[in-house]
């Protein structure tokens, strides 16, 4: 039941923890004519207005909703509504204040000043304080604390509450992603202090300063929210938002049909195929946007065959990303051509490019030895046949086919392929953290800061770390050194430009496509405006027309 | 009798044991710890973070004193807290959720037995007929229908397309606000689908073995000498036949009882009901030791009581076993 989300799973759930939901978009980025579908039937005129409920299909049960302490995106997913953060995404994907009204980071980068908003209260109706914040950051950092991201905050130096709304961190050194870490959800200290948190309260019931307070969690069932009356942004026009757990994609989408559930991610068969009638369109408004992931085909760099940069490039023109795309993805994605997504500021629109050009590929191979001695329509090179094997994780459909279509293009160009589709864990623990595989089918979820230092840094290719094809080049190690000390946009946007062009190269990744991400919604719901951050990040201001409301009853109490 | 029992009980310790030793290594061996599952492909959670959640689950300790923790604490009926970040006592997590599970099962168990008998007998009794040919047909149908394909397809027809039938989970939005026979009802309805498809498969099983075992018993002499005496057809059948064809059939439901539970991995998942099964599921794929192992020790102990509880009413049936 996991499966299908896997590509959001890498890293998706670190966007979580910025506030930005599960459905992430792209800015004005590229097609604005397909970024989002016209609504199946025009918006009901009439001023926003309170009331009704939204429901939610799941995949996944929340384990924690504490959410320091979960790590997977049901959890952040859910506590998202319930907490804030000091910083959050905007619309546009611009860092502003949430908890924080301002924040400034001095000339040095090494200290961040916050200054808080006054007047919010946490749910039970105590202010909310910069005390708090400082609770969060010694939880985070406290070793007792099982918490899987307390890296970003082992950086800082010192953490002090100057006064009740003046909060300031100093940094060691000068660390760029540190700003989007205070995006992590502060803790109410005044219920949590000397307490051991893993057996808080909190855990099953959150008491936070979002739009959303808690109402109840029923186990494998599903979890309840009611709105904010004094939220700080203004009072949610939803009146309640529930969380229904649905393990099964397939019975989740026959929910949705049903009415069971107002909104959910399409599959890009279901978005293609099995909603492209009538009656599904008068109900319901399909959106789509790049979502914010990409897939690619990585080499072990210290397999011989891969060592020659020739022999990569030659594969990256094997492939017709373009035909993987119509084929797979039912035309609903992009060509990735680097880790970033296309149209942010991060992304460079000026590298080397591989189209499909067999010839060149064979040209290329050739060039790097590789050539069919025995006439067996495999190429070989000192006796040895070109052949390898790609492995990916079971369950994912998409990629699994994506493997068999760079296959046949790879045998045209004369070299065999083999694939092997492995169960998750087995999978990441026996071939990938042990670097036992020749290539991978994999895919990133791309995080809103461009630090992909985890990912390409040659520090980061011990067992059990992200670099586990073993990419090594000096000048991309220093490079993102340099990145993640720099906060200046403009400086920053020519360090991972200049990473791109490298990779571009390079080639240890053919990168090949970035997902559309397909989130569809009730039709009676109002208000929602496609951004670069997707259709949620305005989840307070949805409404639904008086006339369309269809839950009633709704109590909220404290 | 009492001996019988005792021994019966005895032997079921090392069993027991067994089982458990067995379900901890297979556990253990399957690649990704629960730590692992949680941290692993993920940026901004560094190895060392992985080594300090190990730490505090105890992952750190060589495998048999895990082994030896894990059953020391159980002696006094402790299973434990749940590896998944919400730490909560896996006690807890089952009790909330075996009610569910049980009810479905005695539900679909009632259905299976008031179904599957009648049929097996009425197959036997008029073997080759119209309605045992029929009744084949359904049942060769019910062993090779694949139950989740089965489930969708009847949500599509009475929860989409008819709107009959809720699709799934255990109760509407607006359950607390119904009144009892509102409550009743609605739980019904959730119900239909669940209990008839748990059922489905056994009650394909059971009704073929009741069809041979009544076939079986009525070729004996006994019943030849029965039908001689003149007694009426409807005596020989449900009276001297019947009652032995049904002594295998006791064993049988005893055995069944562990395979229920895990078909209701497959149904509660599909029907997004808040049972054990489903609970299950998301353990092992999350690698939960000690919610996996509170499952499979209760799952084991529910086959030795079905074991033990079958094996007894066959002595008390058939007085050949208790003799020895």
């Amino acid at each position: 039941m996991k499966a299908p989300a896997k590509i959001l799973e890498i890293s998706g759930r670190m966007l979580l923890v910025w506030g930005v939901l599960a459905l992430i978009s792209c800015p004005a980025c590229s097609r604005p004519e397909d970024s989002s579908e016209t609504p199946g039937r025009p918006a009901a005129a009439g001023p926003p207005c309170y009331g009704d409920t939204l429901i939610t299909g799941s995949i996944g049960e929340p384990s924690n909703l504490i959410p320091i302490l979960a790590s997977d995106s049901s959890s952040h997913e859910v506590a998202g509504l319930i907490y804030n953060g000091l910083v959050k995404y905007d619309k546009d994907l611009k860092l502003v204040g949430d908890l924080a009204e301002s924040f400034e980071v001095s000339k040095s980068g090494l200290v961040i000043t916050f200054h808080l908003r006054k007047g919010v209260r946490w749910h039970d109706g105590q202010p909310f304080t910069a005390a708090d914040v400082l609770f969060t950051y010694k939880t985070m950092i406290d070793p007792r604390t099982p918490t899987a991201y307390a890296e970003d905050f082992l950086q800082v130096e010192r953490a002090e509450a100057t006064d009740p709304y003046t909060f300031r961190v100093t940094y060691k050194k000068p660390f760029a992603p540190a700003l989007a870490s205070w995006g992590i959800s502060v803790l109410p200290g005044h219920l949590l202090e000397g307490r051991d948190i893993m057996k808080s309260p909190l855990v099953r019931h959150p008491i936070g300063t979002g739009p959303f307070i808690f109402k109840e969690w029923k186990a494998g069932e599903k979890v309840v929210l009611a709105y904010n009356p004094d939220y700080f942004e203004g009072r949610p026009y939803i009146d309640r938002f529930i969380y229904r757990i649905i393990p099964d994609s397939a019975t989740m989408f026959m929910e949705l049909k049903a009415g069971g559930i107002d909104n959910m991610g399409l599959s890009p068969l279901q978005y293609a195929r099995q909603t492209e009638y009538r009656k599904f369109k008068e109900n319901f408004n399909k959106y789509r946007y790049p979502a914010f992931a990409y897939t690619y085909l990585g080499f072990n760099l210290e397999d011989e065959k891969f060592r020659d940069r020739r022999v990569r490039q030659a594969i990256s023109y094997a492939i017709d990303r373009g035909e993987i795309i119509e084929g797979v993805l039912l035309g609903l994605g992009q060509e990735a051509t680097g880790p970033y997504k296309p149209g942010t500021w991060a992304y460079n629109p000026n590298i080397r490019q591989y189209p499909y050009d067999p010839v060149k590929a064979r040209e290329l191979l050739q060039e790097a030895g590789w050539r069919d001695a025995d006439g067996d329509g495999i190429l070989d090179k000192g006796g040895i046949p070109f052949r390898f094997t790609i492995i990916t994780n079971q369950g994912n459909d998409i990629r699994a086919r994506t493997a068999e279509i760079i296959q046949r293009r790879l045998k045209e160009v004369g070299i065999n392929v083999n694939i092997r589709i492995i169960e998750w864990a087995a999978f990441i623990k026996e071939f990938i953290e042990k670097k036992a595989f020749e290539a991978t089918l994999l895919g990133w979820t791309i995080s809103q800061d461009p630090d992909i230092y985890d990912v390409w840094h040659s520090s980061k290719t011990r067992p059990g770390e992200l670099n586990f094809i073993s990419y090594r080049n000096t000048e991309v190690d220093a490079l993102l050194e340099k990145g993640r000390r720099t906060f200046d946009q403009g400086e920053r946007r020519k360090i991972y430009w200049r990473i791109q062009e490298i990779l571009a190269e390079e080639v240890p990744y053919v990168f090949l496509y970035v997902p559309d991400a397909l989130p569809v919604v009730q039709a009676r719901f109002q208000g929602i405006e496609p951004a670069a951050a997707g259709i949620t990040y305005n989840l307070i201001k949805w409404y639904v027309p008086k006339t369309e409301q269809r839950y009633k009853i709704v109590t909220v109490d404290r | 009798m009492a001996t019988y029992i005792l021994k019966r009980l005895f032997l079921m310790i090392p069993i027991f044991l067994g089982i458990t030793v067995i379900s901890f290594a297979v556990l253990h061996l399957a690649p990704g710890a629960p730590t692992e599952m949680q941290t692993m492909m993920q940026p901004k959670v560094s190895l060392e973070a992985r080594a300090r959640l190990n730490a505090i689950y105890g992952l750190d300790k060589p495998l048999p004193i895990q082994y030896f923790d894990w059953l020391k604490r159980l002696v006094r009926f402790d299973f434990g807290r749940s590896f998944s970040s919400d730490n909560r006592p896996v006690q807890e997590k089952i009790m909330e959720r075996l009610p569910v599970t049980l009810f479905i099962n005695i539900l679909s168990l009632v259905l299976i037995l008031v179904v599957a008998i009648p049929i097996g007998i009425l197959s036997a009794v008029h073997r080759y007929s119209l309605f045992d040919k029929a009744t084949t047909l359904f049942v060769f149908i019910g062993f090779a229908t694949p139950t989740f394909w089965l489930a969708l397809l009847l949500m599509l027809v009475f929860g989409v397309h008819l709107d009959w039938l809720p699709i799934s989970g255990l109760k509407s939005l607006n359950y607390e606000y119904l009144g009892f026979w509102g409550k009743t009802v609605d739980l019904g309805r959730h119900l239909i689908l669940p209990v008839l498809l748990s059922a489905f498969g056994g009650l394909a099983g059971l009704s073929r073995y009741m069809r041979s075992n009544m076939l079986e018993v009525i070729r004996q002499d006994y019943i030849l000498t029965a039908r001689a005496k003149g007694l009426p057809e409807r005596v020989v059948i449900y009276k001297h036949a019947l009652r032995n064809a049904l002594l295998p059939v006791v064993t049988v439901l005893g055995l069944s009882i562990p395979g229920l539970i895990g078909g209701s991995v497959i149904f509660e998942s599909i029907f997004a009901i808040p049972g054990m099964g489903q609970l299950f599921y998301g353990a092992v794929m999350a690698r939960d030791y000690p919610v996996v192992m509170g499952e499979l020790v209760i799952g084991a102990v529910l086959t030795l009581i079905g074991n033990l509880v079958a094996d007894i009413s066959y002595a008390l049936v058939d007085p050949r076993i208790r003799v020895r």
